[in-house]
């Protein structure tokens, strides 16, 4: 029988869930080895009846963290996809402030006190709050990656993420450094997998993948010496996606 | 008919985002008829206090994932402005062409892949792949092609990567410019043959009229989206920086999504506000799938605005077509951006698949961002959902609750709603 799928979105901006419809013809190819029973954003159709659990976005408050809790009881897997539910993506940037801070900057004097739906904590990952199996990183995820990864879970077997920096890919690719072009990039202590994608569009990697658990913090050190990049910036670019190192499985 | 009747929509399906509609009718009187949008808040306004000016963009194109080329653009804009930089001719062209790549994608995603299963009778695209093939296959060719733009534009089809402050990274080549145009050559084909598989099915959107005001942004000799000042079907021509007398957002306690109003209490942002404003600028080929399902400005159906979003994505081919002309003849140049930091506010409007989306941002001395106000489009169509749901229900109450239920449901869709950008939003409760 063919294992059954769920997709389930929190806190993102759905890019993730995009990628799903983005994959186009290899969609037909994917629901060949799975039956997709529940993705709110593609189909009305719903059954609490599914094996593979797959969750898209951060956790904000208490009554999205019990709906994430009810998901893992009903599920033999968990994948995390995309930055927001890996690591926590961009909706951790507000964690420097404190809910109040953040809820009158937006919503400004509005009588929230007592209501749920504004009843935020600080942002989330997915495995902040339950166990998580196995994540697809990325800013939006990556299309191939994502189907390698699914494709492994339907037939038993370990998915794998590379364990070597974005570098590795980037010189594939033969692109010319961004260091060379005054840039900043995250790439020496970054997850590979996206085949380097941003330097390659001349723009430095900003650590969406998560870093690496054995990063070579002292090899990054040089390259930030030898271009003289100071460390308050290489510090602020670090922020972005609030990366944290995985660990390997 | 005396009846009563409790629905309560709960994350409604094939709409980006979350949301819920509730309707409560005791004795055939409506008690309670509620669009909410229970999306966990993200704050993105709070996020930008204090990041560089050129963090902006990534950090705002994360706002929503559909859109996120349209909020990239909003967002250089509105830097742009404070900064005071100067962009040239060929940035232009090339944005405007980013724009159509998204615009298309967005909009045949919703025609096709959230709208389509609707008329054709269906829960979602997949039963369609066995007894609609050939439509499927087209608007799966037009979503690729749009994509295809995208990624050749942009570098990434989300997450837009080559942009920057002043002008791009990087360019595309003159022979992927070749590529792309024949491409587009070939979509306008597909277009007719999913405006045909579309129009055969369009007596499946309600009859529904209700008259509301319309705002988006209008130019002088094209169909605005990427640049010009504020058009109000009730009050006229606005500068872009009068945003806010427009906007006038206010919170509701069942919702985490604002809501605006202007000369009413309501008004509506998107492709058929856009189609009612600035029809008249259309190309040959929009303006042949208008007249195919007799659709002229001003209409007041909301469930059109599908019809009016399968116009446009005729409009972006050609009008994409016209621009890589112009690019080719100009020839491409690199640039070098030239940005200086200064102190100022900025702000910039672009017309996104959605409707009309703001940015304004005050940057410091020294290019941090102080303070940043976004208002989205689906913020802006909130009340007028709330409105039209107040208008259609009492039509339709005597009829069976599952009818209700999808009659609703098609309204909310027919807005193409994009909760995760207005924070995410809609849930049908019958209670």
């Amino acid at each position: 029988m063919k294992p059954r799928v769920a997709v389930f979105d929190f806190s993102s901006c759905e890019g993730c869930e995009l990628q799903l419809f983005n994959l186009e013809e290899k969609f037909l190819d994917l629901i060949k080895i799975v039956d997709v029973v529940s993705f709110r954003e593609g189909m009305k159709e719903h059954s609490d009846l599914y094996d593979i659990a797959i969750i898209d976005g951060s956790i904000m408050r208490p009554m999205d963290a019990e709906r994430l809790k009810v998901i893992r009881k009903n599920a033999k897997t968990v994948v995390a996809i995309g930055a927001c539910a890996c690591i926590g993506g961009v909706n951790k940037l507000r964690n420097q402030w404190t809910s109040e801070n953040v809820k009158r900057e937006v919503y400004g004097d509005a009588d929230l006190e007592g209501n749920p739906l504004f009843d935020v904590f600080p942002a989330k990952a997915v495995d902040e709050v339950v166990k998580v199996d196995y994540y697809v990183p990325g800013c939006p995820i990556d299309r191939a990656e994502f189907t390698k990864v699914i494709t492994a879970i339907a037939m038993g077997r370990e998915p794998r993420l590379p364990n070597y920096p974005v570098c590795v890919e980037c010189k594939l690719r033969e692109n010319q450094c961004v260091f060379e072009l005054g840039m900043f990039c995250l790439g020496p202590i970054t997850r590979a997998g996206c085949n380097a994608i941003c330097p390659t569009h001349r723009d430095g990697c900003a650590g969406c993948r998560g870093f690496l658990e054995d990063a070579n913090m002292d090899a990054l050190k040089d390259v930030l010496r030898k271009y003289n990049v100071p460390m308050d910036k290489w510090l602020k670019r670090f922020d972005m996606f609030n990366c944290k190192i995985k660990r390997e499985k | 008919m005396k009846r009563n009747l409790n629905i309560h929509i709960e994350h409604i399906t094939r709409v980006e985002g979350h949301g819920n509609i509730v309707l409560n009718v005791k004795a055939g009187r409506i008690e309670k008829l509620q669009w909410n949008i229970p999306e966990a808040p993200r704050f993105f306004e709070a996020m930008l206090r204090g990041k560089h000016f050129n963090q902006l963009q990534p950090i705002t194109s994360r706002i929503c994932g559909i859109c996120s080329i349209g909020h990239s653009l909003a967002s250089l804009k509105a830097t742009e402005a404070a900064l005071g930089v100067e962009i040239s001719e060929q940035t232009v062209l090339l944005r405007r062409l980013a724009l159509h790549g998204e615009n298309m994608q967005s909009h045949i995603l919703h025609v096709g892949y959230l709208v389509a299963p609707d008329l054709f009778g269906a829960g979602s695209i997949m039963p369609l792949l066995k007894t609609a093939h050939k439509a499927v296959i087209n608007i799966v060719k037009i979503h690729r092609l749009a994509n295809f733009m995208s990624d050749l534009i942009c570098g990434r089809t989300t997450h837009p990567l080559r942009f920057c402050v002043g002008g791009f990274t990087l360019l595309p080549t003159l022979k992927e410019l070749q590529t792309l145009r024949e491409e587009l050559l070939n979509g306008k084909d597909t277009v007719r043959k999913v405006a045909e598989a579309i129009q055969a099915k369009v007596h499946h959107l309600p009859d529904f009229f209700r008259e509301t005001e319309y705002i988006a942004l209008t130019a002088d000799n094209l169909y605005a989206l990427y640049d010009g000042p504020v058009a109000s079907t009730d009050t006229g021509i606005h500068p872009v920086n009068d945003y806010l007398s427009i906007t006038n957002e206010y919170v509701l306690p069942h919702s985490t999504a604002k809501y605006t109003r202007h000369n009413r209490e309501s008004y509506m942002v998107g492709a058929l506000a856009r189609f009612n404003i600035n029809a008249a600028q259309l190309g040959p080929l929009a303006k042949e799938i208008a007249a195919r399902f007799d659709l002229e400005p001003v209409n007041y159906n909301p469930f059109m605005n599908t019809i009016a979003q399968l116009v446009e994505i005729a409009d972006s081919m050609e009008d994409s077509i016209a621009i890589i002309d112009e690019l080719m003849a100009r020839g491409l140049k690199e640039e070098q951006p030239k940005v200086k930091i200064r102190p100022g506010r900025g702000i910039g409007a672009v017309e996104v698949p959605r409707g009309i989306l703001f940015h304004d941002y005050t940057i410091d001395e020294l290019g941090n961002c102080i303070k940043a106000n976004c208002i989205i489009p689906t913020n802006q169509n909130n009340a007028n959902i709330q409105k039209d749901m107040e208008a259609l229900v009492p039509t339709i109450i005597d009829r069976p609750q599952n009818e209700i239920e999808l009659t609703l449901e098609m309204l909310v869709r027919a807005y193409d709603p994009c909760i995760s950008c207005s924070t995410h939003y809609l849930k049908v409760e019958f209670k």
